[in-house]
C-alpha cells in the first residue's frame, strides 16, 4: 500500500512539472534572441544587470523589420548560474529554442565553456562584457561589442604606475576563473613592463575568508590592492580591507562597476577605483529613461540591487540587443548562418560609443576605457578622465 | 617583534576561524555519536541561520533578531529531524544518509529561490563589528570574542552532558541505543534534544562567522560545513573536545599556509589533512574512547 502511495505522489510531481514546462508556443512571424547570462551562483547580480539591460532595449523596440517583414522579437533567457559545467547545458537549452542569434555572457568562463555549443549549432553568440581574449579566438562565431583584457590590463597598470604612483602591487584572483586570471596576467605583465613589481595569489573557489590575502599585501608593503574579481568577493574584500585598516586603494577592472560595490564602500575609509564601458551620465536620455523603467518596477529593481543606479553592463545589454537587431537586418534574415555572415560588417552607434567589429576575431574596435571612483560619502561613481590608448 | 607582528593577523584570524568551525562540527560530532548519522544538512542549516539574520534584521530591531535567529534555526533543526530522519529510523543507515543529502539540496535551493541567487549582505553587528588594535594588528573585535564563546559553551556543554539528567540520557543513547530504550529512556526526546543544541551552536557560529566575512549566498555552508565535518572526524567523530580541538588545528593551519603564500593550498591541505587522518589513525585524535561517545 505504501508503495503504491509512493508511486502515485511521485507522478503527481512528474505531471505538474510537466504541466509547467507545456505552455505553447506564439504566433509564426517571431524571431528568437537567446540571452546566454548567469542569474544565480558568483556572477548572478552582474548577469541580471546585463540581462536589464536587453529587457530595457526589448520594451523600447518589441519588434524588428527585417526583409521587409515585421518580426515579433522574443527573448528567451537561460540561467547558466555562473558555473563552466552548468554553460553547456544552458548553452544547449538556447540552441534548442531556435535562436536567430545569442547575446551574453557576463563573465569569461562561461563564455568560453558555451562557446562550442554554439558553434556546433552554427548559431552565432555576441559577448557582451566578457573581455578575455580567448571567447573569441578560435571560435568563429563567436563575437564581442566591448574591450579585451590585455587592453584593459594595461590600461589598469598605467594607472597605478602613473597616476597612483605606486611600484608595488597586489594582485588577487580565483583560480581557475578565466576573467579575473587573465586580467591579472595581463595586468602583471604591463606594471612590470613599466618597472614595477607584483605579488600575485589567488583564492580557492568558495573562500569568503581574505583576512590572510589582505593581511599579506600589508606585509608586503603593496601600494595598491588589484583583484578583478566577483562582486560578491568583492564585498568580502572591501569589508576585510576596511577591518584591517589598510590604507591601499582598492583597483579593479569592470565587474566591480556595479551598486553592489558602492554598498559595500559606503561610509567606509577605502578607496575603489575602477576601469568600464559607460559611465553614468554619458547619455544623459538613455540614463534618464531607464531610470524610469527601472523604478516602475520592482522585480527590475530589486534585479539591479535595489537602486537606480545604471551599470556599464547595462548600458552594454541594452547596445547588445540593438547590434543583434541591425546585424539581423543587415542579413536580411532571421537564419543564423546569415546572420553571421552579416555581423563582420555591422555598424551601430550605441549609447557606449561606435560599435563595429574587426576581421581577424570579430572583437570590438574600442581604444577607450572610462574610469571611476567610488564616492564613499555618498554611494556614487565619480568619472574619472577617461584613457584611451593606441 | 616584528615577526609576531607580521604572523599574528594569521593566527588571529586563524583562532577566530576555528572557533566558528568548532561550534559547527560540534553539531556534526553529536549527531554522529548518537545516531551513527552524518548530517549533511548541517552546513545548510549554519547557512539558514545567516540567512534568517538577513531577513530579520531588515525589518527587525537586532535585540529582538538575534534570538528570534537562534529560535528559527533551533526550530529548523527539530524539523528536518522530525521530518526527514525520524520516519527513516528502522531504515538502513544509508537511507537515512541520502534523506540528509536531500535536505542538504532542498535547503540551498530554498535560499536560491528566496535570494534569488544572489549574495545578501550580512547586518554590522554593533560593538562585535567594531574594529580593534592588538599589538599592532588591526581586527574586528568578534575575532577576539569567537574562541572565547566558544570554550564557554563547550564547557557549557560538557557539563550539561555530565551532570544533567538529559545529559546522561545521551551518553546512554551514544553507548547503546537498543538498551537504552529498554531501560526506559525517551530515545525520540533524547535525539530531538542533540538536534536542538547542534542547530543551536550552528546559529551561534553563523553569528560570528557572518560578522567577520558579512555576505550570505545559498552555498555559504558547503564550504564551512565539509571543513567542519573534516574537523569533526580529524578529532575523532563522537567526540566534543576533538571537535573542538580539531577544528582550531584547522582554522589555524589553514591560514597560517595562507600566510606563508601558499595560498593555493590552503583547501588542498583540509581535505590532505583528513586523508591522512584516516589512513594513520582512522579513529581520529580522540576517537578511541568508546565511552567518550557524545
Amino acid at each position: 500500500m505504501k508503495k503504491v502511495l509512493a508511486l502515485v505522489l511521485a507522478c503527481v510531481m512528474v505531471f505538474a512539472l510537466a504541466a509547467c514546462g507545456g505552455s505553447g508556443k506564439s504566433s509564426a512571424d517571431t524571431v528568437t534572441i537567446g540571452v546566454f547570462e548567469p542569474a544565480s551562483g558568483d556572477n548572478g547580480a552582474g548577469g541580471k544587470q546585463e540581462t536589464l539591460g536587453v529587457q530595457y532595449a526589448n520594451s523600447v523596440q518589441p519588434t524588428v523589420e527585417i526583409g521587409g517583414k515585421t518580426y515579433n522579437v522574443v527573448v528567451k533567457y537561460v540561467d547558466n548560474e555562473s558555473s563552466n559545467d552548468k554553460a553547456p547545458s544552458a548553452a544547449a537549452e538556447l540552441v534548442n529554442a531556435g535562436c536567430s542569434i545569442v547575446l551574453g555572457s557576463y563573465g569569461s568562463g562561461v563564455s568560453i565553456a558555451g562557446g562550442p555549443t554554439f558553434e556546433a549549432a552554427g548559431i552565432p553568440a555576441v559577448g557582451i562584457t566578457c573581455t578575455n581574449p580567448q571567447v573569441t579566438e578560435g571560435n568563429t562565431y563567436y563575437f564581442r561589442i566591448c574591450f579585451l583584457d590585455p587592453f584593459q590590463g594595461t590600461v589598469l597598470a598605467n594607472y597605478a604606475f602613473n597616476e597612483l604612483g605606486v611600484t608595488k602591487a597586489y594582485c588577487l584572483n580565483k583560480l581557475g576563473d578565466d576573467y579575473s586570471g587573465g586580467l591579472v596576467k595581463y595586468f602583471i605583465d604591463a606594471f612590470e613592463g613599466l618597472g614595477g613589481e607584483c605579488v600575485h595569489e589567488e583564492f580557492p573557489d568558495g573562500n569568503s575568508d581574505f583576512t590572510s590575502y589582505v593581511a599579506n599585501a600589508k606585509a608586503a608593503d603593496c601600494g595598491v590592492f588589484f583583484s578583478p574579481v566577483s562582486t560578491e568577493a568583492a564585498q568580502l574584500i572591501i569589508d576585510q580591507v576596511v577591518a584591517q585598516g589598510a590604507s591601499f586603494p582598492l583597483l579593479a577592472g569592470d565587474t566591480w562597476d556595479s551598486n553592489v560595490i558602492l554598498q559595500a564602500a559606503k561610509g567606509k575609509d577605502v578607496q575603489v577605483t575602477v576601469t568600464t564601458f559607460y559611465p553614468e551620465g554619458a547619455d544623459a536620455n538613455f540614463d534618464s529613461s531607464i531610470k524610469a523603467w527601472i523604478n516602475g518596477d520592482s522585480t527590475n529593481l530589486a534585479n539591479n540591487g535595489g537602486d537606480d543606479t545604471v551599470a556599464a553592463v547595462t548600458a552594454m545589454g541594452y547596445d547588445a540587443y540593438f547590434f543583434a537587431l541591425a546585424a539581423m537586418q543587415k542579413a536580411g534574415s532571421t537564419e543564423p548562418a546569415k546572420v553571421m555572415a552579416a555581423l563582420w560588417d555591422t555598424e551601430i552607434n550605441g549609447v557606449t560609443g561606435p560599435i563595429a567589429l574587426d576581421k581577424t576575431n570579430g572583437d570590438a574596435i574600442r581604444n577607450t576605457a572610462f574610469v571611476k571612483q567610488a564616492d564613499t560619502a555618498t554611494g556614487t561613481w565619480i568619472a574619472l578622465d577617461p584613457v584611451t590608448v593606441g | 617583534m616584528s615577526f609576531l607582528q607580521n604572523s599574528l593577523p594569521y593566527i588571529l584570524a586563524g583562532i577566530s576561524v576555528g572557533g566558528q568551525y568548532a561550534l559547527i562540527a560540534i553539531g556534526y560530532t553529536m549527531v554522529y555519536g548518537i545516531l551513527r548519522l552524518i548530517n549533511f544538512a548541517h552546513g545548510d542549516v549554519f547557512m539558514a541561520a545567516g540567512m534568517f539574520m538577513v531577513f530579520l534584521s531588515a525589518s527587525l530591531p537586532l535585540g529582538v533578531a538575534v534570538p528570534l535567529v537562534l529560535l528559527l534555526t533551533v526550530l529548523l533543526g527539530f524539523l528536518i529531524e522530525r521530518a526527514a530522519y525520524k520516519p527513516l529510523r528502522s531504515a538502513p543507515r544509508m537511507s537515512v544518509m541520502i534523506s540528509a543529502i536531500g535536505v542538504s539540496y532542498l535547503l540551498q535551493n530554498c535560499a536560491l529561490y528566496f535570494t534569488g541567487g544572489l549574495a545578501k549582505v550580512y547586518p554590522q553587528l554593533p560593538w562585535l563589528s567594531d574594529t580593534v588594535t592588538i599589538l599592532g594588528a588591526v581586527t574586528k573585535r568578534v575575532t577576539l570574542i569567537t574562541p572565547i564563546l566558544t570554550l564557554v559553551l563547550v564547557i557549557g556543554l560538557s557539563l550539561f552532558i555530565r551532570y544533567t539528567k538529559v545529559g546522561m540520557a545521551m551518553r546512554a543513547v551514544s553507548k547503546d541505543f537498543e538498551t537504552a530504550r529498554l531501560m526506559g529512556i525517551k530515545v525520540n526526546s533524547v535525539i530531538s534534544t542533540t538536534f536542538i543544541i547542534g542547530s543551536l551552536l550552528a546559529a551561534v557560529g553563523s553569528l560570528l562567522y557572518f560578522t567577520n566575512y558579512a555576505s550570505v549566498t545559498p552555498t555559504s555552508g558547503g564550504m564551512p560545513g565539509l571543513k567542519c565535518f573534516v574537523a569533526a572526524v580529524f578529532g575523532g567523530i563522537g567526540s566534543i573536545p576533538g571537535a573542538v580541538i580539531g577544528a582550531f588545528i584547522i582554522g589555524i593551519c589553514e591560514n597560517i599556509i595562507k600566510g606563508l603564500g601558499w595560498t593555493t593550498f590552503s583547501d588542498a591541505f583540509t581535505f590532505a589533512l583528513l586523508i591522512v587522518i584516516l589512513l594513520v589513525k582512522p579513529t581520529g585524535l580522540f576517537g578511541e574512547k568508546a565511552t567518550d561517545k557524545v
